[in-house]
């Protein structure tokens, strides 16, 4: 077969704001770079991004601090957080958001002209930098026009289905164009992933066909540990009807401008059930709340803005008690602050101008007069590839791994906005190591039975036809259906247990599944190549999910409904066994430094 | 559930011809929506770009029923379902196959537009201070989400096919709104006039009517940038004279 290769120092898999942002940074440390995406630059899931980006700037409120957003963090993550990277991004998200103005964006100001940050679920003072409800758009488009100009070497509509390996370190990749369907082979000295979350493994997800789960599984396949797979955030706000853009999200933005959820019966049923851990910080009633939106530093949080995984648990409360919306969600309303501010409506078109027309184009609701209706989506995940905190090295030499693909900052909950930071912080951290790393390597050498391998299974789809093949998107959304009723928001050891025993079937589906047509963009083929991925990560989903037996975060048990202190101090591994299965175990956290137990102890 | 008939492009740079494909329709759905039902249901290998199903990314952009749109965000009741709905590539690009064509011209005219360059920091923090008024001009240009549907519909790259000396609205836009950046520092008034074309221009609007994010491309991009190139690089008094001395 033949293939065209191409040769870096550190090749970068995935251009979202994660992949961009370590390619700037191994090319300016002088080093080749090439970076692969499956769409085309600036179309992947970062330009999504609606609410904002967390870094504790003190623009708006001067008692923040990057102590306070740590250990806002480690709450919100159920303590099952890798601290260094909860302390590195805390520490460091500040610079990464000013490093990005200074490339060109252009954020909302304060009155005086600063950065000017928003509330947002789980934060304690206003801290998202933010522009609008597209603050994702701006982040990379930013980082796109910076990285043009930067000599790295951009390889568009092009998906790696397999990593290689020279003894027990990875050198390289192999992929295809998505254009002509021809081969490539990829020589790095180091390679970093920064491919996305899973989020197709679900029915109903607010994330594109892109989120197959590929980073996962190369990684996996390459021998790198997985981590906290069990953790996948529902968001509580995704569009309900009509069924078409059923999972598309709803920004939290709704809810930090003062939008309130509200049930069949018009009550808000966030008061009803407050979190322990929270209690202290939630407003005694709706007045209070009000006032927190509007910036009153003495007033405390509304209900609403509770963590994803707890107010996602509560409409779903709501909507098996019988008092959901007409089409199976509950009601979220902004348009009632219009009773409170002169300029309403003026005022949540000109804060949330995607979302007005979202739901004006696709739903033809006017959000300025009607109320909403949304319920839990798939959003995220916050497990994914096991790396060292500080240089984001995956368990296998050579490989690192940054952004919603790797693991550890966001433990059992991920926060409004710790995504965006998150991207910028250990992006730039993976791409320094990642250079570094290149630098001290001599050559790598290319296995060509690996090659050879990879592009007979790529091409198999092609010769299965007849009456045994089957289509690739009926397994798809056979998969699908299943992760979403099985092993969705909320679990048990009975529903995962069939969702495990149906693996089984599913794999041989995938085995047999055909497609038509040439290797010229087709998209039956491409979806043929990310079933084996999707299949991986679900049911690395799905036995992490069966052996934490208890609730935390936005892993949800209802046989096992409190937290557990025993399981408080496991993460959940995945890894390729030996005889080539997948071993879940679960192995204890590193215990955590004394000056950071202090520092969430000072903020309780 | 009713069904409609969508008569869709299929085939490649070298051959190709639409081809019809009758699929159920329900209530809410898109064009998008269509497109993956048949997809899924019909012809496994049809090519179409997409992400976000929100009108956030850019990515499915084609000409349906003749009209440059985002798939995603053209609902089914607004169009006429009587007649087959027409779906076909944006036709200012090469053709891949199908829906898909080949932008990569965008992304090569991007590079040749001199890049973001800001003044000193305003603090010691390095951060700046600027009023949240100037920041707006340029948040409507930001706004972009790169889906070329004005390029695809401009006539100077449709029609006369001048993609080696004019660089288009999009790239009108992505000028104006680094030429208004409070910070920014950077001169691109001669490389509009010259090598990026904006003459070429002749303000039909058509670009403005199908931009998706309502940026007003000709009044508040093109218009601006043209009087700032006649500002800069002709001075009015010998523009007059060859006026009269022909
Ligand atoms: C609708 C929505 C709104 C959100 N809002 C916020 C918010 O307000 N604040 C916040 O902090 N977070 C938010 N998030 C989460 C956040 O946007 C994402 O977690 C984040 O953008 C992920 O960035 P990334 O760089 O890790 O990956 P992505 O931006 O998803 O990029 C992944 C890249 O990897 C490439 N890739 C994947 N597989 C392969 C392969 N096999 N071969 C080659 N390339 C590959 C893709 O093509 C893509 O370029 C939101 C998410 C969504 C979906
Ligand atoms: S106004 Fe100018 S840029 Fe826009 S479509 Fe007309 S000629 Fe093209
Ligand atoms: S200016 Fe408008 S039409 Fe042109 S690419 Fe941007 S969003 Fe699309
Ligand atoms: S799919 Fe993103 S704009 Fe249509």
């Amino acid at each position: 077969m033949t293939y065209e290769s191409f040769e870096y120092d550190v090749l970068v898999i995935g251009a979202g704001g994660a992949g961009l942002r370590a390619s700037i940074e191994a090319s300016s440390a002088g080093v080749s770079v090439g970076l692969v995406c499956k769409s085309l630059l600036g179309k992947a899931h970062t330009v999504m991004a609606e609410g904002g980006m967390a870094a504790a700037l003190g623009n708006v409120d001067d008692r923040d601090s990057w102590k306070v957003h740590f250990a806002d963090t480690m709450r919100g993550g159920q303590y099952l957080n890798n601290w260094r990277m909860a302390e590195l991004h805390a520490q460091e998200a500040p610079t990464r958001a000013r490093e990005l103005e200074s490339w060109g964006a252009v954020f909302d100001r304060t009155k005086e002209g600063k950065i000017l940050q928003r509330n947002f679920g789980g934060h304690k003072y206003p801290r998202l930098a933010h522009v609008g409800d597209r603050t994702g758009l701006e982040m990379i488009r930013t980082l796109q026009d910076h990285g043009i100009h930067q000599g790295i070497d951009v390889h568009m509509e092009c998906t790696v289905i397999e990593l290689l390996k020279d003894g027990d370190r990875v050198v390289g990749a192999f992929g295809y164009d998505r254009e002509k369907g021809r081969f490539r082979v990829y020589t790095a000295r180091a390679v970093v992933l920064a491919s996305g979350g899973i989020g197709r493994a679900f029915k109903v997800t607010s994330n594109s066909w892109e989120y197959t789960g590929d980073g996962h599984a190369l990684a996996y396949r390459a021998g790198a540990e997985l981590m906290d797979m069990e953790f996948v955030q529902f968001h509580p706000t995704g569009m309900v009807w009509p069924p078409s853009v059923r999972g598309i999200l709803v920004t939290e933005g709704v809810r930090g401008e003062g939008g309130v959820l509200r049930n069949s019966e018009g009550k808000r049923f966030m008061f009803e059930d407050i979190p322990e851990l929270y209690k202290s910080s939630t407003a005694d009633d709706e007045e209070e709340g009000w006032k927190y939106t509007q910036g009153d530093k003495e007033s405390r949080r509304p209900p609403e803005l509770l963590t994803r995984d707890h107010v996602a648990r509560c409409i779903v409360r709501e909507l098996r008690e019988g008092r959901g919306s007409p089409h199976g969600g509950v009601f979220l309303d902004i348009a009632w602050i219009k009773e409170r501010l002169p300029n309403g409506a003026e005022h949540i078109k000109k804060k949330l101008p995607s979302m007005y027309h979202q739901f004006k184009q696709l739903a033809g609701i006017d959000i300025t007069q009607e109320p909403m209706e949304v319920g839990p989506t798939t959003h995220y995940v916050m497990g994914g590839i096991r790396v060292e905190a500080d240089s984001q090295m995956s368990t296998v030499p050579g490989l690192f791994a940054a952004g919603e693909c790797a693991a550890g900052l966001h433990g059992a909950n991920r926060l409004g906005g710790n995504s965006l930071s998150d991207l910028l912080v250990f992006g730039q951290r993976a791409g320094q190591h990642a250079a570094a790393y290149a630098k001290e390597q001599t050559g790598a050498s290319i296995n060509s039975d690996q090659v050879e391998a990879a592009a007979r299974l790529a091409l198999e789809p092609f010769e299965r036809e007849g009456s045994d093949a089957e289509g690739p998107y009926q397994v798809q959304f056979d998969l699908q259906d299943m992760m979403q009723a099985q092993v969705g928001i909320v679990r048990s050891q009975a529903e995962i247990q069939k969702a495990l025993d149906a693996f089984g079937q599913l794999y041989e589906r995938a085995g047999r599944v055909g497609v038509q047509g040439n290797r010229e963009y087709n998209a039956g083929w491409h979806t043929a190549l990310d079933l084996r991925n999707l299949l991986m990560v679900a049911e690395a989903v799905a036995k992490s999910a069966i052996l934490r037996k208890e609730s935390r975060g936005a892993h949800f048990r209802e046989d096992f409904l409190e937290k557990d202190s025993e399981q408080a101090k496991l993460n959940t591994v995945t890894r390729l066994g030996a005889g080539g299965e997948m071993e879940v175990v679960q192995e204890p956290l590193a215990p955590i430094r004394d000056d950071l137990a202090q520092i969430i102890d000072d903020n309780k | 559930m009713s069904s409609a008939t969508f008569r869709i492009w299929r085939g490649n740079a070298e051959a190709g011809a639409f081809e019809d494909y009758t699929t159920e329709v329900s209530e809410g759905m898109v064009v998008l929506d269509a497109v993956h039902q048949i997809q899924a249901e019909k012809a496994n290998d049809l090519a179409v770009r997409w992400n976000c199903k929100a009108g956030k990314c850019g990515s499915c952009s084609a000409e349906v029923n003749g009209n440059p749109k985002l798939m995603c965000m053209t609902r089914l009741n607004t169009l006429p379902l009587d007649e087959p709905v027409t779906i076909e590539p944006m036709q200012t690009f090469p053709l891949i196959r199908d829906l898909v064509t080949d932008v990569s011209w965008n992304y090569e005219v991007k590079k040749r537009i001199k890049q973001f360059a800001p003044r000193k920091p305003d603090a010691p923090d390095g951060s700046w201070r600027v009023d949240q008024y100037d920041v707006e001009r340029v948040q409507e240009f930001r706004k972009c989400i790169e889906c070329f549907l004005c390029q695809d519909v401009c006539h100077v790259l449709r029609d006369h096919r001048l993609h080696d000396k004019f660089i288009g609205p999009r790239y009108l836009v992505y000028t104006a709104a680094l030429e208004m950046q409070p910070l920014d520092t950077e001169d691109r008034i001669a490389d509009l006039a010259n090598d990026h074309g904006v003459g070429y221009c002749n303000i039909t609007k058509c670009c403005t009517t199908v931009c998706p994010e309502d940026i007003a491309i000709t009044d508040n991009a093109i218009i601006p940038l043209k009087e700032r190139v006649v500002d800069q690089m002709y001075d009015p008094l010998t523009k007059m004279l060859r006026m009269f001395t022909g």
